[in-house]
Protein backbone atom coordinates (compact mmCIF):
# COMPACT_ATOMS: atom_id res chain seq x y z
CA UNK A 1 0.00 0.00 0.00
CA UNK A 2 1.38 3.80 -0.43
CA UNK A 3 2.47 5.42 2.48
CA UNK A 4 0.40 8.80 3.45
CA UNK A 5 2.66 11.41 2.78
CA UNK A 6 2.57 12.60 6.14
CA UNK A 7 6.40 14.32 5.68
CA UNK A 8 4.38 17.02 4.42
CA UNK A 9 1.91 18.44 6.68
CA UNK A 10 0.89 21.36 5.26
CA UNK A 11 0.86 24.63 6.92
CA UNK A 12 0.73 23.38 10.38
CA UNK A 13 3.83 24.88 11.80
CA UNK A 14 3.51 22.13 14.95
CA UNK A 15 3.72 19.48 12.85
CA UNK A 16 6.78 21.08 10.65
CA UNK A 17 8.46 21.53 13.39
CA UNK A 18 8.04 18.05 14.71
CA UNK A 19 9.42 16.50 11.79
CA UNK A 20 11.79 18.74 11.97
CA UNK A 21 12.89 17.70 15.72
CA UNK A 22 12.47 14.12 14.96
CA UNK A 23 14.97 14.38 11.77
CA UNK A 24 17.53 16.45 14.38
CA UNK A 25 17.41 13.89 17.39
CA UNK A 26 18.04 11.52 14.94
CA UNK A 27 21.18 12.93 13.65
CA UNK A 28 22.04 13.40 17.69
CA UNK A 29 21.14 9.35 18.00
CA UNK A 30 23.67 8.66 15.19
CA UNK A 31 26.41 10.77 16.35
CA UNK A 32 25.97 9.42 20.10
CA UNK A 33 25.95 5.99 18.63
CA UNK A 34 29.20 6.68 16.88
CA UNK A 35 30.84 7.86 19.74
CA UNK A 36 29.69 5.46 21.92
CA UNK A 37 31.06 3.02 19.20
CA UNK A 38 34.20 4.48 19.41
CA UNK A 39 35.04 4.59 22.99
CA UNK A 40 33.91 1.21 23.14
CA UNK A 41 36.85 0.09 20.66
CA UNK A 42 39.54 1.78 22.96
CA UNK A 43 38.16 0.69 26.31
CA UNK A 44 35.75 -2.48 26.18
CA UNK A 45 34.50 -2.20 29.31
CA UNK A 46 33.29 1.79 29.07
CA UNK A 47 29.77 0.78 29.35
CA UNK A 48 29.79 -2.36 31.78
CA UNK A 49 28.35 -0.71 34.11
CA UNK A 50 25.17 -0.30 32.23
CA UNK A 51 25.35 -3.96 30.57
CA UNK A 52 25.73 -5.04 34.31
CA UNK A 53 22.67 -3.32 35.75
CA UNK A 54 20.62 -4.83 32.17
CA UNK A 55 21.34 -8.09 33.28
CA UNK A 56 20.45 -7.73 37.10
CA UNK A 57 17.08 -6.36 35.30
CA UNK A 58 16.77 -9.58 33.32
CA UNK A 59 18.55 -12.16 35.78
CA UNK A 60 15.15 -13.35 36.99
CA UNK A 61 14.03 -14.44 33.54
CA UNK A 62 17.36 -15.69 33.08
CA UNK A 63 17.11 -18.22 36.15
CA UNK A 64 13.46 -19.39 35.17
CA UNK A 65 14.85 -20.31 31.19
CA UNK A 66 17.72 -22.02 32.76
CA UNK A 67 15.04 -23.78 34.91
CA UNK A 68 13.11 -24.84 32.14
CA UNK A 69 16.09 -25.60 29.66
CA UNK A 70 17.17 -28.60 32.65
CA UNK A 71 13.40 -29.74 33.35
CA UNK A 72 12.62 -29.88 29.24
CA UNK A 73 15.49 -32.62 28.95
CA UNK A 74 14.16 -33.84 32.69
CA UNK A 75 10.53 -35.12 30.78
CA UNK A 76 11.22 -37.72 29.02
CA UNK A 77 13.50 -38.97 31.83
CA UNK A 78 10.79 -38.55 34.23
CA UNK A 79 8.94 -40.90 32.11
CA UNK A 80 11.00 -43.60 31.51
CA UNK A 81 12.03 -44.00 34.90
CA UNK A 82 8.85 -44.30 35.55
CA UNK A 83 8.22 -47.92 34.07
CA UNK A 84 11.68 -48.83 35.23
CA UNK A 85 11.50 -48.02 38.60
CA UNK A 86 11.05 -51.71 40.13
CA UNK A 87 14.66 -53.08 38.43
CA UNK A 88 16.56 -49.86 38.54
CA UNK A 89 15.47 -50.08 42.96
CA UNK A 90 17.44 -53.50 42.60
CA UNK A 91 20.19 -52.41 40.95
CA UNK A 92 20.40 -49.42 43.28
CA UNK A 93 20.65 -51.03 46.39
CA UNK A 94 22.56 -53.46 45.07
CA UNK A 95 25.19 -50.52 43.93
CA UNK A 96 25.00 -48.81 47.93
CA UNK A 97 25.91 -51.65 49.25
CA UNK A 98 29.13 -51.97 46.63
CA UNK A 99 29.32 -48.65 47.57
CA UNK A 100 29.29 -47.98 50.88
CA UNK A 101 32.38 -50.97 50.67
CA UNK A 102 34.29 -48.89 48.61
CA UNK A 103 33.90 -45.63 50.62
CA UNK A 104 35.07 -47.16 53.66
CA UNK A 105 38.16 -47.99 51.64
CA UNK A 106 38.39 -44.36 50.47
CA UNK A 107 38.24 -42.90 53.51
CA UNK A 108 40.99 -44.68 54.49
CA UNK A 109 43.29 -44.24 51.48
CA UNK A 110 42.22 -40.44 51.98
CA UNK A 111 43.51 -40.49 55.73
CA UNK A 112 46.58 -42.57 54.92
CA UNK A 113 47.09 -39.78 52.02
CA UNK A 114 46.75 -37.23 54.27
CA UNK A 115 49.07 -38.35 57.18
CA UNK A 116 52.00 -39.40 53.78
CA UNK A 117 51.01 -35.59 52.94
CA UNK A 118 51.57 -34.27 56.47
CA UNK A 119 54.87 -36.29 56.69
CA UNK A 120 56.36 -34.51 52.98
CA UNK A 121 54.97 -31.04 53.93
CA UNK A 122 53.27 -30.69 50.60
CA UNK A 123 50.85 -28.06 51.08
CA UNK A 124 47.52 -28.67 49.12
CA UNK A 125 47.46 -26.39 45.88
CA UNK A 126 43.83 -27.02 45.45
CA UNK A 127 41.99 -23.59 46.77
CA UNK A 128 38.35 -23.81 47.01
CA UNK A 129 36.00 -22.38 44.24
CA UNK A 130 34.75 -18.66 44.96
CA UNK A 131 30.67 -19.50 44.09
CA UNK A 132 28.35 -22.20 42.32
CA UNK A 133 26.32 -20.22 39.71
CA UNK A 134 24.58 -20.84 36.88
CA UNK A 135 24.29 -19.91 33.14
CA UNK A 136 21.34 -17.70 32.63
CA UNK A 137 21.80 -16.24 29.34
CA UNK A 138 24.60 -16.04 26.14
CA UNK A 139 24.90 -14.08 23.35
CA UNK A 140 23.32 -15.84 20.68
CA UNK A 141 22.33 -13.55 17.80
CA UNK A 142 26.27 -11.63 18.08
CA UNK A 143 29.69 -12.83 16.69
CA UNK A 144 30.76 -12.18 20.34
CA UNK A 145 30.65 -14.92 22.46
CA UNK A 146 29.70 -14.00 26.05
CA UNK A 147 27.24 -15.85 28.57
CA UNK A 148 26.01 -14.50 31.83
CA UNK A 149 25.77 -16.36 35.41
CA UNK A 150 23.74 -15.47 38.26
CA UNK A 151 26.50 -14.97 40.51
CA UNK A 152 28.61 -11.67 40.90
CA UNK A 153 30.71 -9.05 42.69
CA UNK A 154 28.58 -9.47 46.17
CA UNK A 155 29.61 -13.11 46.49
CA UNK A 156 33.12 -12.34 45.32
CA UNK A 157 33.42 -12.59 41.80
CA UNK A 158 36.12 -10.48 40.01
CA UNK A 159 37.44 -9.76 36.55
CA UNK A 160 39.87 -12.24 35.60
CA UNK A 161 38.69 -15.48 37.23
CA UNK A 162 38.44 -18.67 35.26
CA UNK A 163 34.68 -20.30 34.91
CA UNK A 164 34.80 -24.28 34.50
CA UNK A 165 31.94 -26.69 34.66
CA UNK A 166 31.75 -30.11 35.01
CA UNK A 167 33.02 -31.32 32.08
CA UNK A 168 35.90 -28.40 31.35
CA UNK A 169 36.47 -24.80 30.98
CA UNK A 170 33.92 -22.52 29.84
CA UNK A 171 35.44 -19.26 30.16
CA UNK A 172 36.33 -16.74 32.29
CA UNK A 173 34.78 -13.57 33.76
CA UNK A 174 34.87 -10.14 32.26
CA UNK A 175 32.94 -8.04 33.57
CA UNK A 176 30.61 -8.11 37.34
CA UNK A 177 27.71 -6.65 38.09
CA UNK A 178 26.64 -7.29 42.34
CA UNK A 179 24.11 -9.96 40.92
CA UNK A 180 25.50 -10.93 37.88
CA UNK A 181 28.66 -11.24 35.91
CA UNK A 182 29.76 -11.38 31.71
CA UNK A 183 31.81 -14.36 30.98
CA UNK A 184 33.67 -14.56 27.53
CA UNK A 185 33.62 -18.14 26.60
CA UNK A 186 36.45 -20.33 25.09
CA UNK A 187 35.09 -19.92 21.58
CA UNK A 188 35.30 -16.27 21.73
CA UNK A 189 37.91 -15.21 18.91
CA UNK A 190 39.76 -12.73 21.75
CA UNK A 191 39.85 -15.18 24.42
CA UNK A 192 43.44 -17.23 24.10
CA UNK A 193 44.19 -20.12 26.56
CA UNK A 194 47.17 -21.96 26.97
CA UNK A 195 47.14 -25.36 26.77
CA UNK A 196 48.91 -28.71 26.64
CA UNK A 197 48.20 -32.19 25.30
CA UNK A 198 46.81 -34.31 28.02
CA UNK A 199 49.07 -37.15 26.95
CA UNK A 200 52.52 -35.88 26.62
CA UNK A 201 52.00 -31.89 27.35
CA UNK A 202 52.69 -31.36 24.09
CA UNK A 203 52.26 -27.02 24.43
CA UNK A 204 49.71 -25.23 22.86
CA UNK A 205 46.88 -22.59 22.69
CA UNK A 206 43.17 -22.92 21.90
CA UNK A 207 41.50 -19.63 20.11
CA UNK A 208 38.19 -19.54 19.42
CA UNK A 209 36.87 -18.92 15.87
CA UNK A 210 33.26 -18.03 16.72
CA UNK A 211 31.28 -20.26 14.97
CA UNK A 212 31.35 -23.06 18.05
CA UNK A 213 34.72 -24.59 16.97
CA UNK A 214 37.92 -23.63 18.33
CA UNK A 215 41.47 -23.61 16.93
CA UNK A 216 44.27 -25.31 18.32
CA UNK A 217 47.62 -24.58 17.27
CA UNK A 218 50.86 -25.59 18.32
CA UNK A 219 53.89 -24.12 20.06
CA UNK A 220 56.14 -26.14 17.83
CA UNK A 221 57.10 -26.20 14.34
CA UNK A 222 57.31 -28.77 12.07
CA UNK A 223 54.81 -31.76 11.11
CA UNK A 224 51.53 -31.91 12.97
CA UNK A 225 51.74 -34.85 15.64
CA UNK A 226 47.53 -34.29 16.40
CA UNK A 227 44.72 -36.93 16.16
CA UNK A 228 41.58 -36.64 16.36
CA UNK A 229 40.40 -37.30 19.53
CA UNK A 230 43.35 -36.01 21.44
CA UNK A 231 42.30 -34.01 24.75
CA UNK A 232 44.23 -30.68 25.73
CA UNK A 233 43.95 -29.29 29.53
CA UNK A 234 45.11 -25.92 30.99
CA UNK A 235 48.36 -25.41 31.07
CA UNK A 236 48.20 -22.68 33.68
CA UNK A 237 51.21 -20.91 32.14
CA UNK A 238 49.89 -17.47 31.77
CA UNK A 239 48.69 -17.59 35.39
CA UNK A 240 44.88 -17.26 34.96
CA UNK A 241 43.77 -20.65 34.16
CA UNK A 242 44.56 -23.81 36.73
CA UNK A 243 46.32 -26.23 35.13
CA UNK A 244 44.80 -29.91 34.31
CA UNK A 245 41.24 -28.34 33.20
CA UNK A 246 39.97 -30.30 29.56
CA UNK A 247 39.79 -27.35 27.50
CA UNK A 248 39.58 -29.31 24.17
CA UNK A 249 39.01 -32.09 22.04
CA UNK A 250 40.85 -32.27 18.32
CA UNK A 251 37.65 -32.95 15.99
CA UNK A 252 40.01 -32.56 12.53
CA UNK A 253 43.98 -31.98 12.41
CA UNK A 254 45.41 -29.66 9.99
CA UNK A 255 48.35 -28.29 8.37
CA UNK A 256 49.30 -26.24 11.16
CA UNK A 257 47.50 -27.08 14.40
CA UNK A 258 43.71 -28.37 14.39
CA UNK A 259 40.44 -27.76 14.52
CA UNK A 260 39.07 -28.70 18.15
CA UNK A 261 35.35 -28.95 19.14
CA UNK A 262 35.00 -27.58 23.28
CA UNK A 263 35.02 -30.00 26.17
CA UNK A 264 32.24 -28.53 27.62
CA UNK A 265 29.20 -27.18 25.61
CA UNK A 266 28.00 -24.14 27.25
CA UNK A 267 24.49 -25.65 25.72
CA UNK A 268 25.04 -28.83 27.81
CA UNK A 269 25.88 -26.89 30.80
CA UNK A 270 23.73 -25.97 33.97
CA UNK A 271 26.05 -24.77 36.50
CA UNK A 272 29.54 -23.71 36.62
CA UNK A 273 32.17 -22.56 39.36
CA UNK A 274 34.01 -19.72 39.32
CA UNK A 275 37.59 -20.50 40.25
CA UNK A 276 39.97 -17.92 42.04
CA UNK A 277 43.07 -16.60 39.37
CA UNK A 278 45.50 -19.48 39.44
CA UNK A 279 48.16 -17.32 40.45
CA UNK A 280 46.94 -13.85 41.25
CA UNK A 281 50.21 -11.86 42.32
CA UNK A 282 52.04 -13.16 39.22
CA UNK A 283 49.21 -11.86 37.10
CA UNK A 284 49.11 -8.65 38.93
CA UNK A 285 52.92 -8.28 38.67
CA UNK A 286 52.91 -8.93 34.91
CA UNK A 287 50.23 -6.34 34.30
CA UNK A 288 52.06 -3.98 36.18
CA UNK A 289 55.01 -4.38 34.33
CA UNK A 290 53.10 -4.21 31.19
CA UNK A 291 51.82 -1.00 32.31
CA UNK A 292 55.15 0.34 33.07
CA UNK A 293 57.29 -0.49 30.10
CA UNK A 294 54.73 1.82 28.01
CA UNK A 295 53.28 0.95 24.75
CA UNK A 296 55.43 -1.20 22.39
CA UNK A 297 58.32 0.31 20.40
CA UNK A 298 57.38 0.60 17.18
CA UNK A 299 58.58 -1.67 13.88
CA UNK A 300 61.38 0.21 12.09
CA UNK A 301 61.38 -1.77 9.07
CA UNK B 1 -2.84 15.43 24.83
CA UNK B 2 1.18 15.47 24.71
CA UNK B 3 0.80 13.24 21.55
CA UNK B 4 2.32 15.05 18.78
CA UNK B 5 -0.29 15.07 15.91
CA UNK B 6 2.08 13.25 13.64
CA UNK B 7 1.86 9.78 15.95
CA UNK B 8 -1.52 10.76 16.85
CA UNK B 9 -3.27 10.10 13.27
CA UNK B 10 -1.81 6.69 13.25
CA UNK B 11 -1.76 5.29 16.76
CA UNK B 12 -5.44 5.25 17.04
CA UNK B 13 -6.99 3.57 13.87
CA UNK B 14 -9.56 5.08 11.91
CA UNK B 15 -11.93 4.52 9.27
CA UNK B 16 -11.35 0.77 7.64
CA UNK B 17 -8.30 0.15 9.63
CA UNK B 18 -10.10 0.21 12.99
CA UNK B 19 -12.19 -3.27 13.78
CA UNK B 20 -15.23 -3.60 12.37
CA UNK B 21 -17.78 -4.03 15.17
CA UNK B 22 -16.33 -1.61 17.58
CA UNK B 23 -18.91 -0.14 19.52
CA UNK B 24 -19.14 3.38 19.38
CA UNK B 25 -18.41 3.83 23.42
CA UNK B 26 -14.93 1.97 23.38
CA UNK B 27 -11.68 2.96 22.12
CA UNK B 28 -7.91 1.64 21.99
CA UNK B 29 -6.17 2.20 25.55
CA UNK B 30 -4.05 4.97 24.64
CA UNK B 31 -0.75 3.80 26.34
CA UNK B 32 -0.85 0.29 24.76
CA UNK B 33 -1.57 1.55 21.13
CA UNK B 34 1.44 4.09 21.77
CA UNK B 35 3.52 1.48 23.85
CA UNK B 36 3.40 -1.71 22.70
CA UNK B 37 5.88 -1.37 19.91
CA UNK B 38 8.75 -0.37 22.24
CA UNK B 39 7.57 -2.67 24.53
CA UNK B 40 7.57 -5.83 21.81
CA UNK B 41 11.14 -3.94 20.04
CA UNK B 42 12.63 -4.41 23.89
CA UNK B 43 11.74 -7.68 24.97
CA UNK B 44 12.68 -9.50 21.81
CA UNK B 45 15.98 -7.59 22.64
CA UNK B 46 16.36 -9.43 26.02
CA UNK B 47 15.72 -13.06 23.92
CA UNK B 48 18.89 -13.33 24.76
CA UNK B 49 17.97 -14.74 27.91
CA UNK B 50 15.80 -17.83 26.41
CA UNK B 51 17.02 -21.30 27.37
CA UNK B 52 19.42 -21.72 24.71
CA UNK B 53 23.08 -21.01 25.12
CA UNK B 54 24.67 -21.21 22.29
CA UNK B 55 28.66 -21.51 21.15
CA UNK B 56 28.46 -20.05 17.56
CA UNK B 57 25.53 -17.22 16.24
CA UNK B 58 22.62 -18.92 15.30
CA UNK B 59 19.42 -17.01 16.78
CA UNK B 60 18.33 -14.20 13.94
CA UNK B 61 18.31 -10.49 15.23
CA UNK B 62 14.62 -10.97 16.48
CA UNK B 63 14.65 -7.36 18.19
CA UNK B 64 16.00 -5.70 14.77
CA UNK B 65 13.32 -7.89 12.94
CA UNK B 66 10.79 -6.79 14.99
CA UNK B 67 11.37 -3.33 14.57
CA UNK B 68 11.41 -3.65 10.65
CA UNK B 69 8.00 -5.13 11.13
CA UNK B 70 6.74 -2.35 13.02
CA UNK B 71 8.32 0.49 10.63
CA UNK B 72 6.85 -1.52 7.60
CA UNK B 73 3.60 -2.54 8.93
CA UNK B 74 2.89 1.28 10.58
CA UNK B 75 5.18 3.86 8.81
CA UNK B 76 4.99 6.68 11.26
CA UNK B 77 4.10 4.88 14.42
CA UNK B 78 7.78 5.13 15.55
CA UNK B 79 9.72 8.33 15.43
CA UNK B 80 12.74 8.42 13.12
CA UNK B 81 15.24 8.67 16.20
CA UNK B 82 13.87 5.63 18.09
CA UNK B 83 17.07 3.52 16.99
CA UNK B 84 18.67 5.39 19.50
CA UNK B 85 16.53 4.40 22.81
CA UNK B 86 15.66 1.07 21.76
CA UNK B 87 19.19 0.28 19.85
CA UNK B 88 21.03 1.46 23.38
CA UNK B 89 18.91 -0.69 25.18
CA UNK B 90 19.51 -3.65 22.56
CA UNK B 91 23.15 -2.87 23.06
CA UNK B 92 23.07 -4.07 26.57
CA UNK B 93 21.86 -7.33 25.58
CA UNK B 94 23.39 -8.44 22.30
CA UNK B 95 26.51 -8.77 23.43
CA UNK B 96 27.77 -6.11 20.56
CA UNK B 97 30.46 -3.28 21.36
CA UNK B 98 28.03 -0.54 22.75
CA UNK B 99 26.97 1.50 19.66
CA UNK B 100 26.91 -0.65 16.86
CA UNK B 101 23.19 -1.37 17.64
CA UNK B 102 22.43 2.47 18.07
CA UNK B 103 24.44 3.49 14.64
CA UNK B 104 22.74 0.73 12.51
CA UNK B 105 19.29 0.82 13.97
CA UNK B 106 19.34 4.49 13.07
CA UNK B 107 20.69 4.12 9.53
CA UNK B 108 17.76 1.15 8.96
CA UNK B 109 15.12 4.02 10.06
CA UNK B 110 16.56 6.29 7.42
CA UNK B 111 17.37 3.63 4.47
CA UNK B 112 13.22 2.56 5.33
CA UNK B 113 12.48 6.43 5.03
CA UNK B 114 14.06 6.54 1.71
CA UNK B 115 12.79 3.41 0.48
CA UNK B 116 9.26 4.83 1.34
CA UNK B 117 10.10 7.77 -0.82
CA UNK B 118 11.33 5.50 -3.89
CA UNK B 119 8.84 2.33 -3.87
CA UNK B 120 5.60 3.90 -2.74
CA UNK B 121 3.78 0.84 -3.87
CA UNK B 122 5.11 -2.41 -2.02
CA UNK B 123 3.88 -5.31 -1.70
CA UNK B 124 4.51 -8.53 0.25
CA UNK B 125 7.35 -9.63 -1.98
CA UNK B 126 8.64 -6.21 -2.19
CA UNK B 127 8.63 -5.27 1.50
CA UNK B 128 10.45 -8.83 2.04
CA UNK B 129 13.56 -7.89 -0.37
CA UNK B 130 13.52 -4.90 1.39
CA UNK B 131 14.06 -6.18 4.88
CA UNK B 132 16.37 -8.81 2.82
CA UNK B 133 18.84 -5.98 2.01
CA UNK B 134 18.61 -4.37 5.09
CA UNK B 135 19.40 -7.76 7.58
CA UNK B 136 21.68 -8.60 5.03
CA UNK B 137 23.66 -5.44 5.16
CA UNK B 138 22.98 -5.20 8.99
CA UNK B 139 24.16 -8.65 9.77
CA UNK B 140 27.51 -8.15 7.95
CA UNK B 141 28.07 -4.91 9.43
CA UNK B 142 27.07 -6.10 12.87
CA UNK B 143 29.58 -8.97 12.84
CA UNK B 144 32.20 -7.04 10.94
CA UNK B 145 32.04 -4.42 13.91
CA UNK B 146 31.96 -7.37 16.76
CA UNK B 147 35.26 -8.50 14.19
CA UNK B 148 36.90 -5.05 14.97
CA UNK B 149 36.20 -5.18 18.21
CA UNK B 150 38.16 -8.90 18.75
CA UNK B 151 40.96 -7.16 17.56
CA UNK B 152 40.57 -10.52 15.49
CA UNK B 153 39.29 -11.34 11.59
CA UNK B 154 36.17 -13.42 12.39
CA UNK B 155 35.75 -15.60 9.81
CA UNK B 156 32.02 -15.36 8.04
CA UNK B 157 29.69 -17.60 10.43
CA UNK B 158 26.58 -15.81 9.64
CA UNK B 159 26.03 -18.04 6.75
CA UNK B 160 23.20 -20.23 8.72
CA UNK B 161 21.92 -17.22 10.64
CA UNK B 162 21.53 -14.75 7.62
CA UNK B 163 19.30 -18.05 5.76
CA UNK B 164 17.15 -18.21 9.16
CA UNK B 165 16.78 -14.61 9.39
CA UNK B 166 15.29 -14.47 5.64
CA UNK B 167 13.08 -17.68 6.36
CA UNK B 168 11.80 -16.13 9.88
CA UNK B 169 11.06 -12.87 8.73
CA UNK B 170 7.15 -13.08 7.51
CA UNK B 171 7.01 -15.01 10.98
CA UNK B 172 8.16 -11.82 12.69
CA UNK B 173 5.95 -9.60 10.35
CA UNK B 174 2.53 -11.89 11.50
CA UNK B 175 3.51 -11.44 14.74
CA UNK B 176 3.99 -7.60 14.64
CA UNK B 177 -0.03 -7.70 12.71
CA UNK B 178 -0.74 -10.17 15.56
CA UNK B 179 0.61 -7.52 18.26
CA UNK B 180 -0.94 -4.71 15.90
CA UNK B 181 -4.05 -5.95 16.56
CA UNK B 182 -3.96 -6.48 20.37
CA UNK B 183 -2.36 -2.72 20.09
CA UNK B 184 -6.00 -1.89 18.74
CA UNK B 185 -8.11 -3.67 21.09
CA UNK B 186 -11.34 -1.24 22.25
CA UNK B 187 -10.61 -1.61 25.91
CA UNK B 188 -11.56 1.74 27.16
CA UNK B 189 -14.65 3.04 27.79
CA UNK B 190 -15.25 6.70 26.46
Amino acid sequence: MARSRDLRPGYSRRAQYGIFTGYVIFAVGVVVGLVALGLSFFDPGAFGFLRGAASEVAAPVGEASSAARRSGGGIIAAITVFFETGRQNLELSREVAGARANAVTARATADENRRLKALLHIVDPAEPPIAAARLIGSTAASARRYAVIDVGSARGVRAGQPVRGAAGLIGRVVETSPDTARVLLVSDAANVVPVRRAGDGLPGFVQGSANGRIDIRLLTMGNNPLHAGDVFVTSGSGGIYPPGVPVAVVAAPRRDGAEGRLAADPGATDYVIVLPVFKADAVAAMAASVKAAGPPPKDDN
Amino acid sequence: MAIPPRLARTSLATGSDATPRRPINRAPLPWLAAGLPWASIMVMSMVTFSPVIASAPVMPPLAFMTLLGWRMLRPSLLPIWAGLPLGAWDDLYSGQPFGSAIVLWSAAMLAMDVIDERFLWRGFHQDWLAATVLLSGYLLLASAIAGLAAHYLLPLTIGPQWLMTIIVFPVVNRLVALLDRVRLLPLMRL
